[in-house]
């Protein structure tokens, strides 16, 4: 099969192209489909796509249930328009959910000419699904299946023609068990990480894709125009301040910053603060581990912090060494969550976590679980196979592969969620869970409530951790319209799709700028409504699919939590949480 | 002449920033691929990028092999001329160049290097350098 407009093609384009690929037909299809003024693209286009082709009301395996992945329409044409947007059904929590990725995959697919790959089916045999402009092949793999990630990236690279301007994205043995937080590796250093899409893939006995970005388009008519468009992004991206903290310290800068305000968790939030943050703080992983950056495609900021370990594996002066991304979020799940306080230590986890293919932060959060329950005797090692204590790094290790092969039914539990696990076991008071296991920040009731009902359950759904590091009103009402105004801006950005890193230099002036400027008039001037109407429509899916907010409560090691504003108010927390569940119930109500 | 020298590329983060700016403003078109340079992984990106480009070779082997005219020779210091309205597309450039430094896109057009240094300024790491051909800092700097 080969593309009907090869690189002749526009680029520009007010349809979306969307590749469609059935794993069990083994049928490949391209369709255009309207609807760019209302659906944007990314989130909103992903958001449409599973409206079309997805069903709420069957489980995330049923092998109909469509993996989808969508870029934008500024995806390649400017900075920092580098993600790709997956949308699928969670193993998680069965429902519609959203995970983001940056590395070379978006642009790979805007130069395969795609705005949206949709995989549905199952394949008989696991498989490589491998495309491009000009090719469309699903290869079967059986011999990759229990490869770990890296692994299998080595050997995708040797299968598969195309070097250079291609993104490969691969699961792990985790993706192939069905953890329900297993990612999909993207080019080795970036994930689409939260939420369970790599289990998706592995129910499709899909074990990778790789996308050959080998079209090239001609400027859109104007061109002066777009050209000093992205003149004007790119000085601000690269000759302000505006990203600098992003190549910097990067976001590991974040951890001393958290320590310091009594909002970093330590051993399963058992703290928020120690005095062994200068082990795992960005500036001592900068001093001592850093060995280079890498960027995403498209994006000079250059925020991939690459560290440097060394391990002696033999006697006699034997060693390895590894490369191992590291971000905020790593280093507090992997680090100060598990009471690690060494940080060569905590890359070693992380290098044990990315070859599973899990995702950093459930999985150490779940092992963070795991330790406590231990130390209180609700499993024993009878059911961990290994000893987990805080701090001790080997065990860890070993819980990370049971983890990702599921190696007994506490390993299976537990890949399923930690509440889950605490379900069975017992413990679900100190399961760290908003909404999924969370994420790094014990900032107060603002970031608990938001992190617990928001739509991707992540810190990137708001700003709430940022307002809570300063003195604000306990106004519930406020602070609800607060949550939703600031998701109906990112829903825009994110349809882009822009790096949210970047939301301070894509104003909606600016990005209605850059549409106009490549042709896009009708988007530009449409962008504040379909953002409202691109956040209402993933509620309605999110709903269809069972989600009740009501019933989404905070567990209560969140209420003995102590902040630099001193102890949480528990009262304000159960009124903002009724009151963001409410609103959201109204946002996701059918039209 | 100045040549356009990827002195530094072991400061490389992989932006693609050059090839980019390369086919917006020199070839008119959106690609990080059908542009006088190209920047690939050497291997994987664990291993770091290199940098496909005109290397300025004096005299230039695919100038010698083009039969139009398309391809000639800049004055001085190596590296070729391009005039597109002679080109047939036959290819034998890309051949004859040794370090693969020539891409024809799906039409057959060539691209190559023409050394007027516009992909410099987009650099974020400074891998890049316009000067003369044998002058380019490839020494570290001290960081400050």
């Amino acid at each position: 099969m080969s593309a009907q407009t090869p690189n002749t093609g526009p680029g520009i384009r007010h349809e979306f192209r969307v590749l469609l690929v059935d794993l069990s037909t083994r049928r490949t299809h391209i369709v255009l489909l309207p609807g760019r003024e209302t659906y944007l693209g990314g989130s909103g286009l992903a958001a449409m796509l599973f409206e079309k082709y997805g069903d709420p009301a069957a489980p995330w395996n049923d092998p109909a249930q469509p993996l989808i992945f969508a870029i934008g329409p500024l995806t390649g044409y400017y900075p920092l328009m580098s993600k790709t947007v997956c949308g699928f059904l969670s193993p998680y929590h069965g429902q519609y959910a959203e995970s983001h990725a940056g590395g070379r995959g978006a642009l790979a697919l805007r130069f395969a000419d795609m705005d949206a790959l949709v995989i549905t089916g199952r394949a008989s045999v696991p498989c490589v699904l491998s495309i491009g402009n000009r090719h469309m092949e699903i290869k079967d793999a059986p011999f990759l299946w229990g490869k770990d990630v890296f692994t299998t990236g080595k050997m995708i690279r040797h299968m598969l023609s195309g070097s250079g301007h291609r993104s490969i994205w691969r699961i792990g043995p985790a993706g192939e068990n069905g953890c329900a937080y297993a990612c999909i590796n993207v080019d080795t250093y970036r994930h689409f990480g939260r939420l369970g899409s790599g289990a998706v893939m592995g129910a499709k006995n899909l074990k990778a894709i790789a996308i050959t970005g080998d079209a090239s388009f001609p400027m859109p008519a104007g061109s002066e125009a777009y050209a000093k468009d992205f003149q004007e992004v790119f000085k601000l991206v690269t000759e302000t301040s505006m990203m600098s903290k992003y190549h910097d310290l990067g976001t590991a800068g974040n951890v001393a910053a958290l320590n310091e305000l009594k909002s970093l968790p330590w051993r399963n939030l058992q703290a928020t603060t120690d005095a062994g943050i200068d082990g795992i703080s960005g500036e001592k992983f900068a001093k001592d581990m850093l060995l280079r950056n890498t960027a995403c495609s498209g994006c000079p900021v250059g925020c991939i912090h690459i560290g440097y370990l060394r391990e002696k594996f033999m006697a006699d002066n034997r060693y390895l060494y590894r490369q191992v991304a590291y971000d905020y979020e790593p280093i507090f799940s992997l680090g100060s969550m598990l009471g690690m306080t060494d940080g060569f230590g905590v890359l070693g986890l992380m290098d044990a976590v990315e070859r599973e293919g899990l995702d950093c932060m459930s999985g150490g959060v779940a092992l963070a679980w795991a330790t406590e329950a231990l130390e209180k005797g609700v499993i024993t090692e009878a059911e961990t196979l290994t000893p987990l204590k805080f701090g001790e790094a080997a065990g860890y290790k070993a819980a990370i592969r049971h983890l990702g092969a599921g190696s007994n039914e506490f390993y299976q539990r537990l890949a399923q969620g930690t509440l889950k696990a605490a379900a069975h076991y017992g413990g679900a008071d100190y399961a760290c869970v908003l909404g999924q296991e969370m994420a790094g920040y014990a900032t107060g009731e603002t970031f608990f409530v938001s992190e617990t009902l928001s739509f991707r359950h992540s810190h990137l759904d708001s700003s709430a951790y940022s307002a809570d590091q300063k003195q604000q009103d306990k106004d519930a009402p406020k602070i609800v319209a607060g949550f939703v105004k600031d998701e109906a801006s990112r829903c825009v950005l994110t349809s882009m799709v822009g790096c949210l890193f970047a939301r301070g230099v894509y104003t909606p002036e600016r990005l209605g700028m850059a549409l106009s400027s490549l042709g896009y008039k009708g988007v530009a001037e449409n962008l504040d409504a379909a953002g409202e109407a691109i956040q209402k429509l993933r509620w309605r899916l999110r709903m269809r699919s069972g989600y009740a907010p009501m019933n989404a409560t905070i567990p209560k090691r969140y209420s003995e939590v102590v902040t630099w504003k001193g102890g949480i108010d528990t009262v304000y927390m159960e009124e903002l949480r009724k009151t963001y569940a409410a609103k959201l119930m109204e946002l996701g109500r059918e039209e | 002449m100045k040549t356009l020298i990827a002195a530094r590329m072991d400061r490389c983060i992989g932006c693609q920033s050059c090839s980019l700016a390369c086919a917006r403003l020199v070839h008119k078109r959106l690609s990080w691929y059908t542009a006088g340079i190209r920047i690939g992984s050497s291997g994987g990106i664990s291993t770091g990028f290199e940098a496909r480009v005109c290397l300025a070779c004096d005299p230039p082997p695919c100038a010698a092999a083009c039969p139009t005219g398309s391809l000639t020779p800049r004055k001085s210091d190596g590296g070729v001329k391009q005039d597109r309205s002679l080109c047939i597309r036959c290819g034998r450039c890309v051949k004859a160049c040794p370090v693969e430094a020539i891409v024809q896109d799906e039409a057959g057009s060539p691209y190559v290097c023409i050394h007027c240094g516009r992909c410099v300024a987009f650099c974020p790491h400074d891998c890049l350098e316009l000067g003369e051909k044998n002058g380019a800092r490839v020494g570290q700097e001290v960081p400050e």
